[in-house]
């Protein structure tokens, strides 16, 4: 009985902790959803609405529709480049530094050879240069090989992605076996043959947590695009976002230019969250690193 | 194929030594293959980052004239910057802001993974995803629709001021504007550190909290005292990766500028001031040596976080 007692005593007071603790963290979850909600609410609105109807909720008329339609046609269809640009430069960057990471981390993770200390601890150390730094001798070196105000200026230099080969390295040191790599070589397997076959499969969960990385960090990064890219018509959305802002401001605030910036803004962040919720289940089990649990 | 049987007797003694020796200690079996492995990545990393960095060395030691080309001028590039008043006053708004900003993000982060993985709660895994989708959104559009709802003309909290007769707060105010792109920062990477931590509390043995709640702990000294310390290299990436972005903030005050351009200025932070050097001003020497100077900055914070918690975990990775 006393047992029992002290049983129900624990599991009330554990409902009680986690009822205390689901309200604290349904506060922060509020706060990381109202920008989405306002963005939502606002892009359902006329401009005059905007100015004249409380930003937080919904309005009885719907111009969801003629904003999307604005924004895909204003001067010419603009947005549309854009969102091709970004989806083809994200793409691309991002398999390929994703791919280049894996190789290198897998390779810094598994492999004993002269130079792997201080080579990793470059690469890492890469992490701590100010983008500026960078991106400014970028621009100048990019020009002198004829490559600013190209796709590839943008592309070539996001193949690089540091952070991805420190997280495939710890990865691949905590989930390949190296008693099954022996045994692959055993087998008369070759390196290249053990990669593809063996150590990719592994990787797979590790694979696609950079990935995603890569991805997200691609298509959001505004500074290298901002830098690189001169005509509009290769402009990313972020780069896109940010000229019709200023042309918003530019002209006193009371440009027709707000529903197309908070329009244009939510049909860019569309493509990346879906990414993102699709990978999600995937990436739950990358970015625990291989625990075993 | 290319591969070589390794004889019996090594193989026995290696996997003798495989028990004692740390994890990813192995014999080399074809010196070749690591470099052609990280061969693609090296190149890359040297072309677009190495080369990049020693031609900005180069460049920051030059001077453009208008008469004459370029001249050397050694080190007047950085004596200039170490006096620059516009590049300091840029330092030191971003560590006053580093020093409230990444101690409220990382604390709630933590806060919450700890939560998280604790198990005392409902809906755990929409919570998860919920705080980290601000991460999906780009900085950009984060700063512009924070700068929305933190307008004057209709944002919703002026709205809400204006309603309920309060005093309207100006967040694009000189006075508030540091606080309002702290938020928005808060707002975009707590949730991308919480997932650093839960992450690491994740692949912490499950028999921690059996063993804490033997010996008679409770849940959150279970948390504080033995998953916390456990999961202080993940902490220490993340405090790293704060210092770094804080003194690299370029993004959201540039899109605040256009919103504002008489409370940012110019030379806002000190990336700003870099990027307004070069792009604006067309001093790219002089741009150069600033962003050295950045970069210096960086590592002198970075390295006296290191010192301070007296470990180098990520070198030592």
């Amino acid at each position: 009985m006393t047992s029992l007692a002290r049983k129900t005593t624990a599991s009330g007071k554990l409902r009680r902790t986690k009822g205390v603790n689901t309200a604290l963290l349904f506060i922060f979850l509020i706060y990381s959803f109202l920008p989405l909600f306002y963005l939502i609410v606002s892009s359902t609105k006329s401009n005059a609405e905007l100015f004249s109807t409380f930003g937080l909720w919904f309005t009885s008329s719907f111009h969801l529709f003629s904003n999307v339609q604005e924004v895909f046609t204003h001067d010419g269809g603009i947005y549309l480049t854009w969102l091709w640009n970004t989806a083809y430069y994200t793409v691309l960057s991002a398999v390929g530094a994703t791919f280049l990471a894996t190789i290198a981390g897998y390779s810094f993770a598994k492999f004993r050879f002269r130079g792997r200390t201080l080579l990793f601890a470059l690469v890492l150390g890469s992490i701590m240069i100010p983008q500026t730094a960078l991106a400014i001798p970028l621009y100048l070196l990019l020009s002198k090989m004829a490559l600013v105000n190209t796709p590839l200026a943008f592309i070539l230099p996001s193949l690089v992605f540091p952070f991805g080969v420190y997280l495939m390295r710890v990865y691949a040191e905590q989930s390949i076996p190296d008693e099954l790599l022996d045994a692959a070589r055993v087998d008369g397997a070759g390196e290249f043959r053990i990669f593809f076959k063996v150590a990719l499969r592994i990787l797979a969960p590790g694979f696609v947590t950079v990935l995603l990385f890569a991805f997200v960090f691609t298509w959001n990064n505004y500074f290298l695009p901002l830098i690189v890219l001169s005509d509009p018509k290769l402009y990313t959305i972020t780069v896109g976002l940010a000229l019709w802002n200023s042309q918003a401001s530019a002209g006193g605030g009371a440009q027709a230019l707000f529903p197309l910036i908070i329009t244009g803004s939510l049909l860019g962040i569309v493509p990346i969250i879906a990414a993102f919720l699709f990978l999600q289940r995937f990436w739950q089990g990358g970015l625990t690193f291989g625990s075993l649990k | 194929m290319t591969s070589r049987v390794p004889p019996a007797e090594d193989r026995s003694k290696r996997s003798e030594g495989a028990s004692a020796a740390p994890r990813g200690r192995r014999r080399v079996l074809h010196a070749g293959i690591p470099y052609v492995f990280i061969l693609p990545f090296m190149l890359w990393f040297l072309v677009f980052l190495v080369l990049p960095l020693v031609y900005a060395l180069g460049l920051s030691v030059f001077e453009t004239r208008l008469v004459g080309g370029n001249a050397f001028v050694g080190l007047d590039n950085y004596t200039r910057a170490f006096g620059d008043a516009n590049f300091w006053e840029g330092v030191r708004r971003m560590v006053v802001f580093g020093i409230f900003q990444v101690p409220i993000m990382l604390g709630m982060a933590l806060a919450f993974a700890l939560v998280l993985d604790s198990g005392t709660i409902w809906l755990r895994s929409l919570f998860r995803l919920g705080f980290y989708l601000p991460y999906a959104v780009p900085s950009v559009v984060a700063a512009l629709i924070w700068g929305y709802l933190y307008g004057p003309s209709f944002g919703p909290f002026t709205q809400l001021a204006e309603l309920l007769n309060f005093p309207t707060p100006n967040f694009l105010s000189d006075r508030l504007m540091l606080a309002s792109i702290a938020n928005i920062v808060t707002w975009e990477f707590t949730g991308y550190n919480m997932i650093i931590m839960y992450a690491a509390l994740q692949s912490l043995p499950a028999e921690l909290d059996d063993a804490g709640a033997v010996d008679g702990a409770k849940g959150w000294q279970i948390a504080l005292y033995i998953k916390v310390p456990m999961i202080r290299s993940a902490i220490f990436l993340t405090v790293i990766f704060s210092i770094i972005g804080t003194l690299q903030l370029f993004n959201e005050p540039q899109v605040m500028y256009a919103i504002a351009p008489q409370v940012i200025r110019d030379h806002y932070t000190p990336n700003l001031y870099a990027y307004t050097l070069a792009f604006t001003n067309q001093q790219y020497n002089y741009s150069a040596a600033i962003s050295f100077v950045l970069g210096a900055v960086v590592v002198v914070f970075s390295y006296t976080f290191m010192l301070l918690t007296n470990r180098g975990e990520l070198r030592s990775r």
